[in-house]
């Protein structure tokens, strides 16, 4: 690969980093926080792109006073790629195509209920050895692993008789019956790990896996065992539930 | 013009020391190239004619190929988003794409520091700033790591130019082993990546400290000079400075993002493929997951910055095996060995490897038993 097909490469992979960065569409990879340094490396690479082709141009068509330099430079590092060892950057530096392709092309949608599916729900090693009143609020709003680790490890104590709120995605739980799920991330997608909570009472019927359901309830104290990994899968009585749009914030 | 930019730091006679230096250095075994003239100041000879007809012909190439392949992607997108439906193939691109955007950041900072450091700090510093006695300069070399942010692709030019202006090989061998391992950016990255775990950035700087040192220190004893044969390498100093900058932070881009995104290739299909079950078998057995994990940071080379994501998510695993897998990784993995045979010889490639990886593997074990 020549450097002005480099520039290219560099320039779409820039471009599509920080497009990703400034619409929304980041957030089903990384955590938020990366946002900035997302925008400054995708603005360098484009600034690479930039200076290479900038380059690359001004030494295309050299004045006489200069001509003995850059044609000089041409032939030199021309043939450094050819038989310098170790130089395989033309070749390699193809698949740089692939995640412009992911970014801009496919946009892979957040991990949903088949990474849910495939791992064992993430309850181990979450455990607090106490745990907080409950907010303010009727039903009170927590996050899906804040009841997971409380329906289990504090077995309902702070949870009480108290109306909850969650949110999340359904998937199909241990029993073939639908429940809600949501992925936690620690840095990106790749160490995604699934919540589960078990949904029974008014649960949610006839919904296709992956969508979104807004669910009020309480504390069950009904468990099953997750089929992958042996954890404990805690329930909730459903008193209502919704459907809701995706939101912004995909991961908990 | 641009070659006169720093005309002191390229005389030949500094460069005669060591004999592996001169041996290597001499253009003997290949056709005097025409940056030879430039060095030492002739015109230039001919230096354009048969390589540019090529270099017409190279450009026109990829450019063509790019576009063509560009179009076809715009034309078909329907087809090819619709061929990614399935949940296991959309599962590996959502991780093979979070991968790529995880690890950009430090790939593209790592990139620009190492091209200011490579750009804008005398090669000469290194060797004044180093021990005289060779076996003080090992340790010396492995702590000077530390201020050079960048990747194991990064290091490994660095290393053979360290060796060109006559530090000892060791030195920049130790060197070149640690500065992927224990600079700032990759320590940060750790340290994001193991947010509950902040003795894994402890772990991985001491370990990788040891280990160069250690390489260092054995190639002084059974190392022979005559193994390494540095090639012709056209560098930056030829060019001004904002060139030389621009063309090290897209030469390395190009080169480490390009094994990157085959490293997070590898990472999605094992994150896709590999059922949890049989990861959780292998996990349990604290041998085995030791080497499955130092097999993996072979296979898998990813740039040093973007490993410890990759490790994180390897959750099953005990995290003395991370840590071997966050120590090998850097210093040994398939594009290293690649790279190494490219810049210091096959001979070279075929004895270090090798033995780092099974020093590496030691001291991380051991390190991680003390730590973890």
């Amino acid at each position: 690969m020549n450097r002005q097909a480099q520039a290219v490469v560099l320039l779409l992979f820039g471009g599509a980093v920080v497009k990703a960065s400034v619409t929304d569409m980041y957030l089903r990879y990384v955590k938020e926080g990366l946002r900035p340094f997302l925008i400054v490396a995708g603005l360098l690479l484009i600034a690479a792109a930039v200076m290479t082709l900038w380059y690359d141009l001004r030494r295309r068509r050299p004045t006489p006073a200069t001509e003995g330099g850059p044609e000089h430079d041409h032939g030199h590092e021309h043939h450094g790629h050819d038989h310098g060892n170790g130089h395989h950057e033309p070749r390699v530096g193809w698949l740089l195509i692939l995640p412009v392709l992911g970014l801009l092309l496919v946009s892979p949608p957040a991990l949903g209920s088949y990474a849910a599916a495939q791992a064992g729900t993430a309850l181990a090693g979450q455990q607090l050895s106490d745990y907080p009143p409950l907010p303010e609020g009727d039903p009170v709003k927590i996050s899906v692993l804040d009841y997971a680790s409380r329906a289990i490890f504090d077995e309902g104590a702070s949870l009480g008789q108290r109306r909850v709120q969650l949110s999340g995605f359904v998937a199909t739980g241990p029993d073939g019956q639908p429940m809600l799920a949501r992925i936690i991330l620690s840095c990106c997608a790749a160490d995604g790990r699934p919540i589960k909570v078990g949904l029974e009472g008014e649960a949610p019927a006839g919904l296709a896996a992956d969508t979104w359901v807004e669910v009020v309830g309480g504390y069950s104290p009904r468990t099953e065992s997750d089929p992958v990994n042996g954890e404990s899968i805690p329930y909730l009585r459903v008193e209502s539930w919704r459907e809701i749009p995706v939101p912004k914030q995909q991961y908990e | 013009m641009v070659r006169m930019a720093r005309p002191g730091t390229d005389s030949p006679s500094s460069e005669g020391g060591i004999s592996a230096v001169t041996a290597a250095d001499s253009p003997a075994t290949r056709p005097a190239p025409p940056a030879d003239g430039l060095r030492t100041g002739e015109p230039p000879r001919g230096a354009g004619r048969p390589p540019r007809r090529r270099l017409f012909g190279d450009r026109v190439g990829s450019i063509e190929v790019l576009a063509v392949l560009l179009i076809l992607l715009v034309l078909f997108r329907g087809p090819i988003a619709s061929l990614i439906s399935d949940a296991r193939l959309q599962t590996w691109t959502t991780v093979f794409v979070s991968v790529m955007v995880q690890a950009m950041p430090f790939l593209v900072f790592g990139v620009a520091l190492s091209a200011v450091i490579a750009v804008f700090v005398p090669r000469s510093f290194w060797a004044k700033a180093l021990p005289k006695h060779p076996a003080l300069a090992v340790p010396v070399a492995s702590a000077a790591g530390v201020v050079l942010p960048g990747c194991e692709c990064g290091s490994v030019p660095i290393a053979g130019s360290l060796i060109r202006r006559g530090v000892t090989p060791a030195a920049a061998l130790a060197f070149l082993l640690a500065a992927p391992a224990i600079n700032p950016i990759v320590l940060t990255a750790t340290a994001v990546a193991f947010p509950r775990n902040p003795e894994m950035v402890v772990g991985r700087g001491v370990a990788s400290l040891i280990v160069a040192m250690v390489m260092g220190w054995l190639w002084l004893r059974l190392g022979r000079a005559d193994w390494i044969k540095l090639p012709h390498r056209p560098d930056l100093d030829d060019l001004s400075r904002g060139r030389a900058f621009w063309a090290a932070v897209r030469h390395d881009v190009m080169h480490a993002g390009g094994f990157l995104v085959l490293g997070a290739m590898a990472a999605a299909t094992i994150n896709v493929i590999v059922p949890e079950v049989w990861l959780q078998r292998l996990a349990d057995e604290p041998v085995l997951s030791v080497i499955a994990l130092a097999l993996l940071a072979v296979l898998l080379s990813i740039c040093s910055e973007a490993d410890a994501f990759v490790a994180a998510s390897l959750s099953q695993f005990s995290l003395t095996s991370r840590l071997v897998f966050l120590v090998v990784g850097p210093m040994v993995d398939l594009k290293l060995i690649s790279m190494q045979a490219g810049t210091f010889g096959r001979r070279f490639a075929l004895r270090f490897a090798p033995a780092t990886l099974a020093i590496a593997v030691l001291v991380a074990v051991a390190v991680g038993g003390v730590l973890l």
